[in-house]
């Protein structure tokens, strides 16, 4: 019995900063200037959410957090699903068809998941401003289709390679080309190694901030970066309540998420690990 | 040929384009580190100029000896966190989908809602503190956030907060695999509890542990977000890490060069890191050629 003492303990302590967020969410300023920031509400402001979505002011702009929210939606989904696809076919080109130079290419680009942000952040600038795509949500979905590939392939790359070797011979002897093979054979066999990219593509872009902060300012950032200008932007004025509700609402997407296919997403995170 | 160039095109444009990119913007960024570009890009040999520039900033000496405490104390932490929830958890007790749930979903929320929530947790003035004083026990302290000699600590605790539960499911994944026999045998030998997690159990674990400490390190070294958010490097610059020099040196104070030097810095913090644990791979491999 001591054991579930213990462990429940721990959990609750876990928890306490989730539970702190939702219920300052629901309570009014006043009320969290009065007392603390932990406490029951005693009068319910579900407002603060309506005042968080499309009010609350960031950076002089009285919209809520709605358009950010939006430019992290329209940065994410395309470049979740560009590198997920795209990383499919290279994980698959790398594993199953190979091609002269595969092993090396290929050992390149895993090196990205080690390569620090900081030394892509000077040269990203630099095509980013030459291409025009400064300040668009369009740099941020090339930027995260492009540095996501080191994930997507490296994750395909080892669950194709348990694919036995003979079901694509057999399918070239009868005929069947590069493409063909991929939409016939791999990609029926992949929704589960498809679901964890997807899975890890998601909330890593999602909760991105330095490319976010860097290469857009005003109306374009990410949620994340909005999320820092609106606490710079109330340090002198705290609009507690109304923050949380802030918070609760960009942390909202990953969180469903994670409820709902949190196996898939721990799979993910081990899978880089035991590689 | 022209029939296959559709394939070929899907095949290299995507790999060429990833490794290209990793391969100039790291030679690019470690260029400019040897140019004197201060707002833009020029060409121009300045040696090691930035670097001990850089190297001599009081910045960068405060950033590094915090790498130093933070990254000690929050892998040492969180791997004696981690493990203590992974052997809890391997007791088969009741619920565990739902306590493992609970300790690792702080992984699924962005460093940036994590470090404005410990924020307000910390603060003096609405935290933890705020609540004490309230119950009535009024000289109660707890200003870490707005101590210059312990602001880093509340990094720690976010930190261990946040990715604790990353070294529990490895910890708890390599638990689950212990040989069976291997347990059976220390049983019939009398081996209580106890002796069993010390001389049987916690010893097949260490690759996994060498694994975590590597990944939790690298984590450490590229901290930017938590910190931008909890402390923004401050009091002061109590709080400042790498990432942050790197960051305020390129952005902030336009100067390129020295910015690409403190970058180039991180990378060889991590490689220092790195390398060692591929060579010690490499070898485990070359040791167990068909495991």
């Amino acid at each position: 019995m001591l054991i579930y003492l213990v462990v429940s303990l721990i959990a609750a302590a876990w928890l306490v900063p989730l539970i702190v967020v939702v219920l300052n969410s629901l309570r009014s300023n006043e009320e969290i200037v009065q007392t603390s920031m932990i406490g029951w509400p005693r009068q319910w402001a579900f407002g603060n959410y309506l005042t968080a979505w499309s009010d609350f002011c960031v950076a002089q702009t009285c919209v809520g957090i709605r358009p950010y929210m939006l430019n992290s939606a329209l940065v994410t989904i395309p470049a979740t699903i560009f590198s997920t696809l795209l990383g499919a076919v290279a994980g698959y080109a790398v594993s199953l068809w190979r091609f002269r130079g595969d092993s090396w290419i290929y050992g390149i680009v895993t090196l990205g998941i080690f390569l620090p942000q900081q030394m892509r952040l000077l040269p990203w600038t630099i095509v980013l401003r030459d291409t025009g795509l400064m300040n668009t949500l369009t740099g941020l979905v090339l930027i995260h289709t492009i540095q996501g590939l080191s994930f997507t392939v490296l994750f395909c790359r080892n669950y194709y390679v348990a694919i036995p070797q003979e079901l694509i011979r057999a399918a070239r002897i009868d005929g069947a080309g590069f493409f063909r093979i991929f939409w016939r054979i791999i990609l029926p066999l992949s929704p589960p190694i498809l679901v964890v990219t997807v899975i890890w593509q998601f909330t890593h872009i999602w909760n991105e901030f330095l490319y976010g902060v860097t290469f857009t300012t005003g109306q374009q950032q990410p949620v994340t970066a909005a999320l820092i200008a609106l606490s710079a932007a109330v340090a002198d004025i705290p609009h507690h309540g109304v923050q949380s509700a802030a918070v609760m609402i960009a942390a909202l997407p990953t969180l469903l998420i994670y409820l709902i296919g949190g196996k898939y997403f721990v799979r993910g995170l081990t899978a880089g690990a035991v590689k | 040929m022209v029939r296959r160039l559709p394939e070929y095109l899907t095949i290299w444009v995507p790999l060429l384009l990833s490794a290209a990119h990793l391969v100039s913007f790291s030679l690019w960024t470690i260029w400019i580190s040897f140019t004197p570009s201060t707002l833009v890009p020029v060409s121009g040999w300045v040696g090691l100029r930035n670097y001990t520039s850089v190297l001599a900033s009081r910045n960068w000496q405060v950033a590094f000896d915090n790498l130093l405490l933070f990254g000690s104390a929050f892998v040492l932490l969180s791997l004696v966190t981690g493990l203590i929830l992974a052997i809890l958890l391997d007791q088969r007790i009741r619920g565990e989908n739902v306590l493992r749930s609970i300790f690792l979903y702080p992984l699924a929320v962005s460093f940036v809602v994590t470090g404005t929530v410990w924020s307000w947790l910390l603060n003096p003035g609405i935290g933890i503190q705020k609540l004490v004083h309230d119950f009535g026990w009024t000289s109660f302290r707890f200003d870490w956030l707005i101590d210059r000699d312990m602001a880093i600590w509340t990094i720690v605790i976010a930190a261990i907060w946040q990715s604790s539960g990353f070294a529990m499911a490895l910890f708890l994944a390599g638990l689950r695999s212990v040989d069976a026999d291997l347990i059976k045998a220390a049983q019939i030998d009398g081996a209580g509890p106890v002796r069993m997690y010390r001389r049987v159990i916690l010893p097949t674990l260490w690759p996994i542990t060498i694994t975590v400490i590597v990944i939790q390190l690298q984590f450490a070294i590229s901290t930017f977000d938590l910190v931008r958010a909890l402390t923004n490097g401050g009091p002061g610059i109590a709080t400042q890490l790498p990432a942050l020099v790197v960051y305020d040196l390129m952005f902030q104070r336009n100067l390129l060069g020295r910015g690409a030097a403190a970058a180039v810095l991180m990378l060889l913090i991590l490689l220092s890191v790195l390398l060692p644990y591929a060579a010690w791979q490499y070898l485990q491999r070359r040791r167990a050629p068909h495991a």
